[in-house]
């Protein structure tokens, strides 16, 4: 909003500047904001009004949450090395392979999205139904889609985070592509290179940076989510954490909890530091 | 590539845009990595093609869609759309003092690096393991999904809120400061001017975000259309799958129509 533009709305030359009337927004933007505001409000109401909230749910919710952490403590340590460790392990390979795997599927929609390489609006349209479908379907249903396909196990969670990636990581090099400095593709065209070499001379040493940046992130992201994954029964360590749950045994669900959040933590540093070294 | 060209063939030089012997190094690396991770996950040829014709199966069986349980599916979205808008709704106001106080340049160093820790145990998990946590403490429904996301929602917006503060021009702040403001008073007239139009871009993603993620707590029983999409897998009914899913991608096309609309008139 700090940039909103000063907007005169009277004829500059027909007024004299005394008279001139400044004003923020035109009416216009004024009404639409309005709107918005309003219907921003208007959903708040509703859903206010709707939704199914118990009071004394939610009054009683810190000493719940108190009860349970107490149960947690200590963390059972002697649980991690017996089951949790090589469903960590499998949690990374899932996240790590199905980061890689999406690169294949990602990229030749990435490469229709964009609008100033393909030049046909058809194409443009369908590559972005395709990233839109392939983002909205949360990685845990694409993980019970596949589960129904290739049957519990690991399978269906790589694959699930395949197609959860190919979303964003198609989003990003689409807009990577939109955004490139053209001297280079028109060298290219001007030397009549092919479609091929103009796509692997011209866009790919220009992509590759961002390239690589946006495979890190979704990496980091995908070892989150390749954590829940389990919760439906598609491998890794959500497996550990389910089967802790359903027997509430809380010092074991504690391990998990922590074993996941170190991962984490770790996987930030690692991209961090490669991040470093090769951008 | 001088095949392709069809022309006579050229002498050989060294191409231009060679692969240097690091990145082909790390190319086989990860080549290999590929290869032995996919024995330890269990993948085989036979394993696929099984899984294909399953695959044939399952999308049959997915239609014709069943449109005949509109009013599940209906009370399923309408919960889903109100637990985004008030997750939303309390994550960006939780969010917005959690992430003044994370930036460096206006806070102290032990009140900014409480806050950004704090924002960042908020972002650790993944919001259906918080979801689950939640389930267990407050009971089933959509008042857990709503806390899950309000944690997701801090945890987003409140680390980006912060960097954006800390990237703000110090000359308009001095500029309040030097009229004597108070400290509420250098936010309100020399910070929050410069953030804001940033911070209502972070607000309609985390509300995007937050829809598509509303729909999948229901899985672990924090209310909205999940739990609905999840009994509807167990049941083996993929025709009424079907219509959920088709209905949820409509959803979020609209919501990232709606949200670039918005988007607009704030001139983001």
């Amino acid at each position: 909003m700090s940039n909103a533009q000063i907007v005169s709305h009277v004829p500059s030359a027909a007024v004299p500047l005394a008279n001139r009337v400044w004003q923020r927004h035109t009416p216009i933007q004024k009404l639409l904001r309005f709107i918005v505001w309003f219907t921003i409000v208007l959903a708040v109401v509703q859903s206010v009004r709707h939704i199914e909230i118990i009071p004394e749910f939610l009054y009683d919710a810190p000493e719940q949450m108190q009860d349970m952490l107490g149960r947690m403590w200590p963390v059972d340590w002697e649980h991690y090395q017996s089951d949790v460790h090589a469903a960590l392990v499998e949690t990374l390979h899932i996240a790590t392979l199905g980061t890689l795997l999406s690169i294949f599927l990602a990229i030749p929609f990435g490469l229709l999205v964009a609008s100033n390489l393909t030049r046909n609006k058809g194409l443009n349209l369908f590559a972005r139904v395709v990233l839109v479908a392939s983002r909205s379907i949360n990685s845990l249903v694409w993980a019970l889609l596949f589960l129904a396909v290739f049957g519990p196990g690991a399978i269906a969670g790589t694959l699930a985070i395949a197609f959860r990636s190919i979303g964003f990581v198609g989003k990003m090099v689409g807009e990577t592509i939109e955004q490139m400095p053209r001297g280079p593709i028109e060298a290219l065209q001007a030397a009549g290179a092919s479609k091929f070499s103009e796509i692997w001379y011209g866009y790919w040493p220009q992509l590759k940076p961002a390239f690589l940046s946006i495979l890190l992130l979704r990496w980091d992201i995908n070892v989150r989510e390749s954590a829940v994954l389990g919760l439906v029964g598609a491998g890794g360590v959500g497996m550990a954490l389910d089967t802790a749950l359903n027997l509430f045994q809380w010092p074991r669900v504690a391990t998990v909890l922590v074993s996941i959040f170190a991962i984490v933590v770790i996987t930030e540093i690692v991209v961090t530091q490669i991040r470093k070294r090769v951008l | 590539m001088n095949i392709a060209t069809g022309t006579a063939i050229v002498p050989r030089q060294s191409s231009a845009f060679s692969a240097s012997l690091t990145s082909r190094l790390v190319a086989l690396a990860i080549i290999a990595y590929a290869l032995y991770a996919s024995t330890q996950l269990g993948f085989s040829w036979p394993r696929f093609v099984a899984g294909l014709e399953h695959g044939a199966r399952f999308l049959s069986r997915m239609f014709p869609p069943d449109l005949s349980k509109g009013d599940i599916l209906w009370g399923g979205i309408m919960e889903t759309l109100q637990i985004a808008v008030l997750a939303s709704l309390a994550g960006i106001l939780l969010s917005l003092p959690i992430g003044l106080l994370g930036a460096r340049n206006l806070m102290p160093g032990w009140v900014s690096w409480t806050a950004r820790g704090f924002v960042s145990a908020c972002r650790a998990l993944h919001p259906v393991i918080v979801a689950i946590l939640f389930v267990k403490a407050v009971g089933f429904g959509a008042l857990a999904g709503i806390l899950a996301l309000v944690v997701a929602s801090i945890g987003f917006i409140g680390k980006l809120f912060s960097e954006a503060i800390e990237e703000i021009s110090p000359k308009q702040v001095e500029a309040i400061r030097a009229t004597g403001a108070s400290f509420m008073n250098v936010v309100i007239f020399g910070v929050l001017p410069q953030v804001m139009s940033r911070f209502v871009g972070f607000s309609t993603y985390q509300l995007d975000s937050n829809l598509r993620n509303s729909t999948m707590v229901g899985i672990v029983g924090a209310g909205g259309v999940g739990g609905v999409l999840f009994s509807a897998f167990q049941r083996f009914d993929y025709g009424f799958v079907f219509t959920i899913l088709f209905t949820i991608i409509s959803i979020i096309i609209a919501s990232e129509l709606l949200v670039n609309f918005v988007k607009k008139v704030f001139h983001v």
